[in-house]
Parts: structure tokens; sequence; C-alpha cells
């Protein structure tokens, strides 16, 4: 178990906007330069460097761009929005095992041009994971995962509300961060309700914004963190989690398809200091509204089928009482960078800086996306 | 009816399409321990024998869950939207599910079936229908 034995010494971030006219290449040094200014450590001291396999800018570029010094560790994790925890996991591992000392994680990505969205492909392809559900008109994220948010719905007697307080909460704390998309764009439960479908029973307000964007996190071993320029917010714990059957995204062939990869992690991030009663702030991927029902069951934060009673009356919210749920406005109001945000918002919790901050939280769970091979970090001040 | 095995399908999935091009739903059945598996693939999940038998089914199955697609989408799927896509379990076992569409008619459209007429649990009987393209599907039609 990685116990603290690491750390999260810097993050950095670009603005978040739509055709941003700054390349992906360009994005993605911004942000790994601002986290180890964050840091305050050298570019030259990064030996270490792990990303997305999703992620289009090379290890190479970003050494050359940042002058980075020799490089003795580089990973890519695969899955897409399942990725964001596990770049950061073998960073640690890798620092704690002495592969490296100074490891940058990043994303940088571009997806708010039309043509840069799945549903505007213009060859049909049939992926690995498509070839039992496109051939039928299941052609999106967005459809995937309507249909197992039906499923949810019926076997649990969930309902839109649920969804709904989820898009709710996460606006909020949208609207109390300034570097989030939805800053100045509230949204009331009657527009959440008469919005037009994406794919039923999946309406516009529970999938994610498309965004452009970068973010960068540096790790370094304990006792460095020590001596950098912020407060260290420990990674306590890190789980990657993939249940033996799984079908990414389309995940209805197995025994059980609403056991999603949180079940799977929970029992590593659990066998540390902490408990799920002590979460009081955590950051969920969040591509869709249902994926956050789904692992808040499988963390345990509420027993199985019952996220949707757990949520009820503004319980995600920042000051609701619970479990605040994405402060920054996660993937739905904030910006979608593939889940990197959560985990810069996850350290701000822990260093006290959010903009809507929770008082009193020892540690932060961070999780990437549900229905696909993940990942889960426990922060911890 | 159109006859093809799609391009993109892999080696141990040819004998399903070989199956629906002859309006015949199969499924792999282990030869050992006799659990069914679908997708087609090389082992079974539950005692990790490679032979299986393709065995065919009886078309009964149930709705298992649908969502409605609505724009935007791609073209062909653009122009009939909205739509309807379900997931159907096999009466054979229901833990064997399969994507497909519910219609109103053998040789319908996919959306012509009223959304609010679409029920999880609702009994189901297999039909095969073309398109998009050459292929042809296996759909589903209220028993």
């Amino acid at each position: 178990m990685l116990q603290d034995r690491t750390a999260i010494a810097g993050i950095g971030e670009t603005g978040f906007g739509k055709l941003l006219p700054t390349s992906e290449e360009r994005l993605a040094c911004e942000a790994i330069m601002s986290a180890l200014d964050d840091a305050g450590i050298a570019p030259r001291e990064v030996d270490g460097l792990c990303s997305y396999t999703m992620e289009t800018t090379d290890a190479t570029e970003v050494a050359r761009n940042i002058g980075a010094g020799d490089i003795t560790f580089f990973s890519q994790v695969g899955y897409g929005g399942g990725a964001g925890c596990a770049t950061v996991g073998h960073a640690a591992m890798a620092v704690a095992a002495g592969q490296a000392r100074v490891v940058v994680a990043w994303r940088s990505r571009k997806r708010s041009a039309r043509s840069a969205r799945i549903w505007a492909s213009a060859a049909e392809s049939v992926a690995v994971n498509g070839r039992w559900s496109r051939p039928w008109g299941l052609l999106r994220p967005a459809d995937e995962i309507a249909m197992l948010a039906r499923r949810y719905m019926h076997e649990y007697g969930a309902t839109r509300e649920a969804l709904a307080e989820v898009a709710l909460a996460l606006r909020a704390h949208a609207n109390r961060n300034p570097r989030a998309a939805m800053y100045a764009r509230p949204l009331s439960r009657e527009q959440y309700l008469n919005a037009r479908w994406v794919s039923e029973p999946l309406c516009l307000y529970d999938c994610c914004l498309e965004s452009d964007g970068a973010l960068a996190a540096v790790i370094v071993s304990r006792e460095r963190a020590r001596d950098c320029r912020r407060p260290p917010v420990y990674i306590h714990a890190f789980a990657q989690a993939m249940p033996g059957q799984i079908f990414a995204m389309t995940n209805y062939f197995c025994d059980d398809p609403l056991r999603t990869p949180s079940f799977v992690a929970a029992k590593q991030l659990w066998s540390g200091e902490f408990a799920p009663a002590d979460i009081k702030v955590a950051q969920i991927y969040d591509a869709f509204s249902p994926l956050i029902l789904f692992a808040l069951e499988g963390f345990g934060l509420c027993g199985r089928g019952e996220a949707a009673d757990f949520v009820r009356g503004g319980k995600l919210r920042w000051d609701g009482g619970a479990v605040a749920v994405n402060t920054s406005g996660g993937s739905l109001s904030e910006a979608y960078v593939h889940g990197f945000n959560l985990i810069t918002e996850g350290v701000r919790q822990m260093r006290g800086t959010s903009t809507s901050q929770v008082d009193g939280a020892q540690c932060c769970l961070v999780a990437s996306a549900e229905c696909v091979p993940s990942g889960a970090l426990l922060l911890r001040r | 009816m159109a006859v093809r095995i799609p391009s993109w399908a892999a080696q141990e999935e040819a004998p399903f399409w070989e199956g629906i091009a002859r309006a015949e739903l199969r499924v792999q059945g282990c030869t050992r321990c006799g659990r069914l598996r679908f997708p087609p693939r090389p082992f079974c999940p539950q005692c990790n024998w490679p032979d299986a038998v393709w065995r065919p089914m009886s078309g009964r199955a149930s709705l298992w869950s649908f969502v409605i697609a609505h724009p935007p989408l791609m073209p062909p799927f653009a122009e009939i939207a909205p739509y309807n896509v379900i997931v159907a379990a096999l009466d054979e076992d229901p833990r064997i599910r399969m994507v497909g569409n519910l219609l109103a008619a053998p040789g319908g459209a996919i959306n012509e079936v009223k959304p609010d007429q679409i029920r999880i649990g609702a009994r189901l009987m297999v039909v095969f229908s073309a398109g998009p393209g050459e292929l042809t599907l296996p759909r589903w039609m209220y028993e």
C-alpha cells in the first residue's frame, strides 16, 4: 500500500474553454510548467512522465518542451476517462519504488469542436467494444450509459429526481467557482426537467460539457513534498479496478452489469486508515450523472441500490451535510478534461483552497470513470 | 434475406452471423459445463474450457433495458431519430443479453414503437431484419 509515502506537491491548469486557439501540445506544457511552479520544483528535475493512452501530446514532446532532465519512468494508462487517477497512482508507485523522483501526470484535450465529438466521426466505426451494440444504433457514450441507467432506475426504483440532484449540486458548485465554464449559468430544477433529451432517460444536463484545456500534477516523495512550496497532499491509497467480466461502456453481457469498477476499487481503498464514513468530500467522474450514483454505492458511501435516497435534498452539496461531490463543478459544470480536474480539485480540498471548501475533511476520495476499467485515489491532508 | 458476415466480425463470431443468415439465433454453449456465453469468445468464463457448440435459441426473451436516442447522431441514424435501442435477456439464460431494437412489425423501422409503450420485463420474440446497409440483424417484437 502507498500509505502516504508519496504526495502531490503541485497542480497546474490552463483556462478551460471552447475552441481555444492554443494547440494541445502547448496547453499540456503550460499546465505542467504551472504545476511545477506551484510545487517550486525546476523542470530539469522532472524524471518521470505519465498520461493517458488517449493523450496526443507525446512524452518526448513534453520532455523537450519543458526542459526536463533524463527521464527514467514513463507510462500511459488506457481506457479513456478510466485513466485519470491511475496516472497519478502509477507516478506514486514509481516514486515509492525509487524508479523516479519527480513525476508529472497530465492530460491535455481539445474536445469542444463539433468535429472532435464521437458521434461526428465521418466513418462508421465498430470498435472492439462496439461490435455488439453500434450496428443497432447504440452509438454514443451517452447511449451506452443511458442503457445501464435505465436498468438501474428499474431495479432500485430510482427516478430522474436522483439524476437532477446530481446535476443541480454540481451546477451549484460551478456557480461558486470562477474557473468553471458554467460559473455564471445557474440551473433550476424546472430547466433540468424540461431539457431536451440526449438518450432517454438522460437529458442534456445529465451529460458532461465538451471542453478544451489541460491539467497536471507533480508527484514526489513525502520527504521531498515537505520541502515544497505548498502543503503536501498525501496519496494515502490508490486502486485500479476492472471487474473480471467487464465490457467497457457496454457492460450488459456479464452476470452483474451494475457491479461497476468502484465495487472492486473499494477493498484496496479502505484497507488503510480511512473508512467510507470518513468521507466528507469526494470527486467522482461524471461524464454522465448516473455514474455518480453507481460510484456512491460501489465505494460504500451508501448501500447498494440506496444512492437515490442518499442524494435526496441536496446531500451532495458542499454545505449539504452528507458527502460533498465534485466541489469545482466537475465534468458536468466545470470542464470535461477526462476527469483530471477532479484530481486537482481533490488537492485543493486537502489544501483548504477550494471555492466550495468542506470544513474538517481529513481525506478526499477521487474516482475515475465507472463503466470502464478505472482507478481511484484516497488523498489526505 | 441479405446474407453477410460483417467485415469486422472476429473469427469466433462468424458462426453467429451464419446463423442469422439462416434466420436462426444461436449462442455458444460450453461442451464441458453447458454454460451459454455471448458475445462469442474462445473460452468458457465458468470452467475455462475452449470447446463450444452453437446452440439454437428459442428466440424468446424479456426486455432488460432500453434507451431512446435523440440527435445529435451520425448518419444513417440521425435521419430516423428518435429511435429505440433495447437489451433483450434470453429465456434460456437471462444472463445472455443482446443489444437490439424493438419493432412494431417484422420489417419495420426502429422508430415505430412509441416510447411510452416500451416496458422493462416485456415478453419478446426475435425477428430478423435488414439494415443498416446490407447487414441483417436480430431484432425483437412483442410476443
